[in-house]
């Protein structure tokens, strides 16, 4: 069922993964293979799984009281659970949420936050850090006169868009996002799914979404999710043109979810 | 079937009838409780000044105090003194258990609601019995005596609930979403704290501490038994103090200079309102910078 590619190795795996909350059993013996410089789209209907796995690559489950993960989940070979610092695992995956939330700071603050954590203080080195950040997230143009405003005068989209700035300034090498635009209008909308797509060449991105159709444009490979399970995992095309479960077909033909 | 429509349609509109006559008349009822506050408050506020202001000069300001000249000065020391030792250590162990709570218990964990229930009940209880028991802790078995430290140790406990309560809502109100965006980007658990959620939480806990403000400034049962009433400036913290209030209060029960005891009200009044005006300035500047103008 996989669809291995020689040129982008194999990033992340997931082996025979369990996760619960409580008694609630959210994830049911996982094995998935997500490669790098691709973007993954996990899809399902609410309450599927796909979050959880999501946030289980930077775990930020670790909140959630009564959350338990069994099996492995390695990035580049290393346990995820094991063997990293959970703060400097989440230097090196970053996240986006499906809510904007910036910081209650100016725009520039809201980006050097992340480098500072992480040890930068040379202030000509974050006026960099800001600048590159901002240009892959396409927002430099119109922020540029005004990095030192507060971020929550932004418009939702502009906002999500330096959230995604605010990722890149700590130059992960895996970015997560959770829904990232369903707060957002169709045209704001349009300009994530673009930057997103401008920056597959340089980090591994895994996509949830319940747009099926915002799978289907940006992403390589998609995961369908369901109850828990992971049900077929393919090239996005290929998932959505000839899904080869048949709960697949029907999901995806809108009869659940 | 049209009968029936017809009396629904009729009790339909004497329904919004009654409702829009009572509407009315909760209008009215809270407009006359607006004004009837308004008029009880402004008319102390003028009361006093009337009283107080022609009695303000400078002999009240005078820094010895004796039995010919009153002065007040050495209170408005005293009581600023007062006011930074007592605030400076409730806000310092207030905001640090509002922290705990908040930020590293389970919010709802029965422990946590029925310290939040003890603490409510705490902050409600008359200042007289911290008085006693500033007395018999600081005073007696410390030996620290009627004095400045005692005071402030007392209203310290007094003022501490208050400010942990605030506090703990104050940091309660910030967006989860907050704390995780800093977790996600790779920050711990303190430097969140320090750099999200606190600056964010800031202007509910000024508001705590202002409260904290009033409480000390107004207090005099609390002190007449743990910093006692002379009228000087403290030589240390072991010196007996006293603060505006409570010099109010020893002017007023002597009763032979009620006017000074006014023109103490007046001073008092303005030094709270100069606290919050300078901490209202204060905190929009803050909430300009963080959230912006527009």
């Amino acid at each position: 069922m996989e669809a291995p590619r020689p040129e982008s190795g194999d990033r992340i795996k997931f082996s025979e993964v369990n996760a619960y909350y409580g008694d609630f059993h959210a994830l049911k013996e996982i094995n998935l293979k997500i490669y790098h410089r691709q973007i993954t789209a996990l899809i399902g209907p609410s309450g599927c799984g796909k979050s959880t796995l999501l946030k289980s690559l930077n775990r930020m489950n670790d909140l959630i009281h009564g959350f338990r993960l069994t099996g492995r989940v390695t990035l580049d070979g290393e346990d995820i659970y094991r063997d990293f610092d959970v703060n400097s695992l989440r230097k090196r995956v970053g996240m986006v949420f499906q809510k904007p939330n910036p910081f209650p700071m100016s725009i520039r603050d809201n980006i050097v936050f992340g480098p500072k954590t992480h040890g930068v203080t040379n202030s000509k080195q974050l006026d960099e850090i800001v600048e590159r950040a901002l240009i892959q997230s396409a927002l430099f143009d119109e922020v540029k006169d005004k990095l030192n405003k507060s971020a929550m005068a932004l418009s939702g989209g502009q906002q999500q868009r330096l959230c995604i700035a605010r990722a890149l300034a700590i130059e992960p090498e895996v970015i997560l996002m959770d829904e990232p635009t369903s707060a957002l209008d169709p045209i704001a909308t349009e300009k994530i799914e673009d930057t997103i797509t401008e920056l597959k060449d340089l980090y591994t991105i895994i996509i949830v979404t319940h747009n099926m159709q915002q799978a289907r444009r940006i992403s390589d490979r998609t995961a369908f999710f369901l109850l828990g399970e992971l049900v077929e995992v393919r090239e996005t095309h290929e998932l959505f043109e000839d899904p080869q479960d048949k709960r697949t077909r029907a999901y995806i033909k809108g009869k659940f979810g | 079937m049209k009968l029936l429509n017809q009396t629904n349609a009729s009790a339909g509109v004497s329904t919004a009838k009654t409702i829009s006559k009572r509407a009315m008349a909760l209008k009215i009822l809270a407009l006359i409780a607006t004004v009837v506050t308004l008029a009880l408050i402004g008319g102390m506020m003028i009361f006093i000044l009337i009283k107080g202001v022609p009695f303000i000069n400078q002999s009240l300001f005078e820094v010895q105090y004796n039995s010919e000249n009153q002065s007040l000065f050495s209170s408005v020391v005293d009581t600023v003194l007062m006011t930074v030792i007592a605030l400076s250590i409730a806000g310092i162990l207030g905001i640090g258990a509002a922290i705990y709570l908040a930020e590293y218990t389970h919010s709802q964990s029965k422990l946590v609601v029925s310290i939040r229930y003890a603490f409510e009940t705490l902050a409600g209880i008359p200042s007289i019995i911290y008085g006693l028991f500033g007395m018999l802790l600081f005073v007696v078995y410390f030996k620290m005596g009627y004095s400045l430290l005692a005071g402030s140790l007392t209203l310290a406990i007094m003022c501490l609930p208050l400010v942990m309560r605030t506090t703990e809502e104050a940091l309660l109100a910030v967006p989860t979403s907050y704390r995780e965006g800093s977790l996600a980007l790779g920050a711990g658990r303190l430097r969140t704290i320090f750099q999200i959620v606190l600056p964010a939480a800031n202007p509910g806990i000024v508001s705590g501490l202002l409260l904290g403000v009033g409480r000390i400034m107004g207090e005099t049962a609390a002190l007449i038994f743990t910093a006692g009433t002379v009228a000087a400036l403290p030589a240390s913290l072991f010196s007996s103090v006293r603060t505006l209030s409570v010099h109010m209060y020893v002017l007023a029960s002597e009763g032979l200079y009620i006017d000074k005891a006014y023109a103490t009200a007046v001073v008092l009044l303005a030094l709270v309102a100069v606290i919050n005006v300078a901490s209202w300035l204060m905190s929009a500047r803050l909430e300009r910078k963080n959230y912006g103008s527009a």
